[in-house]
């Protein structure tokens, strides 16, 4: 049956999958996997009658490896392997979880296995993550311009309030004995002497 | 305390009788917190006769109140300004004082104004922070361990530090006092130096905005990786499937899936750089954040700055902690120490490694961009910059080392991991090959049970040793990465093999995105410094306005890097945008400052300063050893350029799934020309500008007079 037109080889690695708690291969898993083969070849139409006694086994090695054929009620033909293939993609979970396996470890050679897509859920999380920083970051610079320009107009008014209390005052000149008084020029502020001479002692060429 | 608390004593109530009394003092400060706030620092230089003058009372008065208020009253009391006596103490009855006196005053005043105008750092901490915020960068991170593993483990340390006490800490400590004198940014303090020499601030300027343009675009891949972390399973451990969802789409199969979400999904590289492709919404609106969030750290100068380094400059050193510890406990961390640590001592007779290490410190610590120049020159005068010079540096070469390590523990742990993965392919296929019983073959008797079917099964053995491949921990260890291929491929590549992979996946990429922006706000701040400095500039926009229009334009720039060829324009501009132009700036620094400005004048300048002398070591680097280095290397990469027969770059083949070597086209040259070009050429052609314009000058008042 190596080889033949409609036969499956099919691969199992229980020690990888489970570990421990490996079991072993032996007839009555075998007679499982029968019947599995035989569950799922009923529910392809016109299959309804398969039997347990219709899948065949053999060449069963020690790496846990088969070859598997489904035969028809007649017993006379062997099932054409589109079908066999078809009804085991349909029930592919199934068989795993009979056997505590899943795609890799229950390798049915030649029968593709369909990959689960990654589930896309419907607005990529990063977009939500992204606008949420997005709105913060814009909130705060929003906040912190508006409290420079506050700042600056109190500022601003600050000066020319002070400005319009002064100039009443301005023209007042302080007169003592005829003179004029005013010890501390202060036009241009506190004139610190330190720093004249300091400018006069540095002056470059 | 020069510069601080604009308080002046109150006078107010006991001069209000006077004659100008306490309004053009506190006019005085008003007009100056006004200026401060508003960023209208007024200009270096008021050009009054004499290339060279004191610093400190070189600066023009503050336009506003005090000097028309000034003016009005000579006018109202009549007195004769254009007879100078000199009066210099300006005391006693109203008359009018000499010109000198007078300068004196009002610069005086206006220096005083000044010294209050400029913001400064709240305490040293913020200022050592910002540094080594800025000079601890993706650098650290991603070229030092490949450095190290090329030029020989251990003993790459022995170069590395020599090259740090010889060039790294004098030249840090150069520019860390040139800022801190002058008090301004790049172009201001440069101009102050020599007038010929602005041109180099101008060039630091230009280096500092090309490299501001293309660095954020890190922050921003950073910022997709990091947005993606938060899905379960992470997208770049599991390849995406194809059209009839019968297997994996092929250039995922091809490459690996780090690889594919590098290439495909992150960049959606194209073949060529001449294929250029449309922008991607994504990576563009990244780009965008990215720049948003700088904007926001740089938007109060110095006062949202100096918080902002506090996070991170120490963020990133806790993630490297977690990573050490999470590292060092991976199975196969001591593989990648032992690979790394173990010195190969002939690389020490290498040139290139000596070479490699000293370009490394070089633009490690970020210099000649004009950022340290900007940091240091918000500090107090009396700030003990030596101190922090020398603790910046070695903090940063030793984030480096710390950084290496915690690399090559990841790079075992992956490297041990992908071994592990090629022997069990190996086993399984020995397996599926001999029908043998699972799980019988494992690591340890691997080649024993080789040997038996070697000799039990000649003739299938020998088909199926051509399908085996020959796995070898070695060779996975020496695969060395660096730059973006480090961070994003093989740390990521590394990060989905962890259990909560998540969780270390977030803390990387945020680590990494620390890193970035502390480097950006240094750039940023040598862009801004001489902006805000320009009275030409600050007196027409406030600092709010000059820093979105920058943000402005280098995002709008950016958005060339988010192309489908962006990739290739952004190795483009990494290799080339600031290597050569960098030794250039720095040379002309270190001779300027030596031997035009005058290294004994300098000496007496930082003397009186912050009343420290200055250390024989220092005098010696300075004036001999470090611009001897810097043309050495400057002569060697120069020499690269010119005998490398064709500039290539690596692009991604997407049928391959791996990168293939190609030829830049003539436009990529000539913007690589370009590039390096507008930089350097600043120099002399500032140089010439200035001195036309004296020329002319000279004629006109010769003409004049």
């Amino acid at each position: 049956m190596e080889g033949a037109e409609n036969a499956f080889k099919v691969r199992l690695s229980i020690r990888t999958a489970l570990g421990d708690k490996a079991y072993a291969w032996d007839t009555n898993e075998e007679y499982l996997f029968k019947a599995m083969v035989a569950f799922s070849m009923r529910k392809v139409a016109n299959r309804e009658k398969t039997e347990i006694s219709h899948v065949l086994l053999c060449n069963v090695t020690q790496r846990v490896s088969f070859w598997f054929v489904v035969t028809d009620p007649s017993e006379k033909h062997t099932l054409p392997a589109v079908e066999v293939q078809e009804a085991i993609r349909m029930n592919r979970n199934r068989i795993n979880n009979a056997f505590f396996l899943n795609d890799q470890t229950l390798e049915f050679l030649k029968i593709p296995s369909t990959l689960i897509p990654p589930t896309d859920p419907p607005v990529p999380i990063w977009i939500i993550i992204f606008g949420v920083i997005f709105c913060i970051v814009i909130v705060a610079i929003i906040l912190l311009i508006l409290s420079g320009i506050r700042q600056r107009r109190r500022k601003d008014k600050g000066p020319s309030e002070v400005d319009d209390t002064e100039d009443k005052c301005e023209n007042t000149i302080t007169i003592e004995n005829g003179i004029p008084c005013d010890p501390l020029d202060t036009k241009g502020g506190h004139v610190n002497d330190a720093f004249m001479t300091e400018d006069e002692r540095l002056t470059p060429l | 305390m020069m510069g601080r608390g604009l308080r002046e004593p109150d006078h107010s109530k006991e001069l209000r009788t006077r004659h100008t009394g306490p309004t053009s003092s506190q006019r005085d400060r008003g007009a100056a917190l006004y200026l401060a706030i508003s960023g209208a620092f007024p200009a270096a230089v008021a050009r009054r006769g004499g290339a060279r003058r004191h610093p400190f009372t070189s600066l023009a008065p503050p336009t506003g109140a005090p000097l028309t208020r000034l003016a009005i009253k000579k006018r109202a009391s009549g007195s004769d300004a254009g007879h100078p006596r000199p009066s210099r103490t300006g005391r006693g009855a109203w008359r009018p004082r000499s010109k000198a006196a007078e300068r004196g005053a009002r610069a005086g005043a206006s220096s005083a104004a000044m010294e209050k105008a400029r913001p400064l750092w709240d305490n040293p901490l913020q200022f050592v922070f910002a540094c080594i915020s800025y000079a601890v960068g993706l650098g650290n991170v991603w070229r030092f361990p490949y450095l190290c593993q090329m030029y020989g483990g251990g003993s790459f340390l022995v170069p590395y530090l020599i090259m740090l006490i010889v060039e790294g800490m004098p030249l840090l400590y150069l520019e860390l006092a040139v800022g801190q004198r002058m008090r301004q940014g790049s172009i201001g303090a440069w101009r102050t130096i020599s007038p010929y020499l602005s041109g180099v601030g101008v060039a630091s300027v230009v280096v500092s905005f090309f490299l501001s343009m293309y660095y954020n675009v890190i922050n921003a891949w950073g910022f997709w990786y990091l947005f993606h972390s938060f899905q379960d399973p992470l997208p770049w451990s599991v390849c995406p499937l194809n059209g009839n969802r019968t297997g994996y789409d092929e250039e995922c199969e091809a490459a690996s899936s780090t690889q594919y979400f590098w290439y495909r999904k992150t960049l959606n590289i194209s073949p060529s750089i001449q294929e250029n492709g449309v922008v991607q919404w994504e990576p563009a609106l990244c780009l965008i954040l990215a720049w948003l969030l700088v904007y926001l750290c740089i938007l109060r100068g110095t006062e949202s700055t100096g918080k902002v380094v506090y996070f991170t400059a120490s963020l990133p050193y806790c993630v490297l902690f977690i990573y050490l510890i999470r590292g060092l406990t991976l199975h196969g961390a001591t593989n990648g120490l032992a690979y790394m640590f173990t010195p190969k001592m002939e690389q020490l007779a290498n040139p290139k490694a000596w070479i490699n290490a000293a370009t490394q410190i070089f633009f490690s610590l970020g210099l000649g961009f004009g950022s340290l120049i900007a940091f240091a020159s918000y500090n107090e005068p009396s700030n003990n910059c030596q101190k922090h010079a020398i603790i910046v540096s070695l903090i940063n070469s030793s984030t480096s080392i710390f950084a290496s390590i915690v690399t090559f523990s990841i790079y075992g742990f992956k490297a041990t991991f992908n071994y592990e993965t090629c022997l069990n392919k190996v086993i399984l296929l020995l397996t599926n090959s001999f029908d043998l019983e699972d799980g019988f073959v494992t690591a340890s008797n691997l080649e024993q049970v080789k040997g038996y079917l070697a000799s039990a099964y000649p003739s299938k053995y020998s088909e199926v040793f051509l399908q085996m491949k020959n796995c070898s921990l070695e060779s996975e260890l020496s695969t060395a990465v660096q730059g973006t291929g480090l961070a994003f491929i093989v740390y990521s590549e590394a990060i989905k093999n962890m259990e909560v992979s998540q969780l270390w996946s977030v803390l990387y990429f945020f680590m990494l995105l620390m890193l970035g922006m502390g480097s950006m706000l240094g750039n940023t701040a040598a862009i801004l410094t001489p902006l805000t400095d320009s009275k030409v500039i600050s007196s027409r926009l406030p600092k709010e306005a000059i820093s979105g229009l920058l943000c402005l334009v280098s995002c709008a720039i950016g958005m060339v890097f988010t192309m489908e060829s962006g990739n290739y324009w952004f190795d483009i501009f990494n290799d080339y945008a600031a290597t050569l132009s960098l030794l250039l700036i720095v040379l002309v620094e270190t001779l300027a400052v030596c031997y035009l400005y005058g290294l004994r004048r300098f000496e007496s300048d930082l003397k009186a300063m912050t009343g420290r002398t200055l250390n024989w070591y220092w005098k010696i680097m300075w004036a001999g050893v470090s611009p001897l280095l810097i043309i050495s290397l400057f002569v060697f990469y120069l020499s690269d350029y010119i005998l490398s027969e064709a500039l290539q770059y690596q692009a991604w083949d997407a049928s391959q799934g791996q990168l293939v070597t190609k030829n830049y086209p003539p436009h990529a040259l000539a913007v690589i020309g370009l590039l390096v070009a507008s930089s350097i050429m600043c120099i002399p052609l500032v140089a010439l500008g200035m001195f036309i314009m004296r020329r002319l000058r000279r004629a006109d008042t010769a003409s004049v007079a």
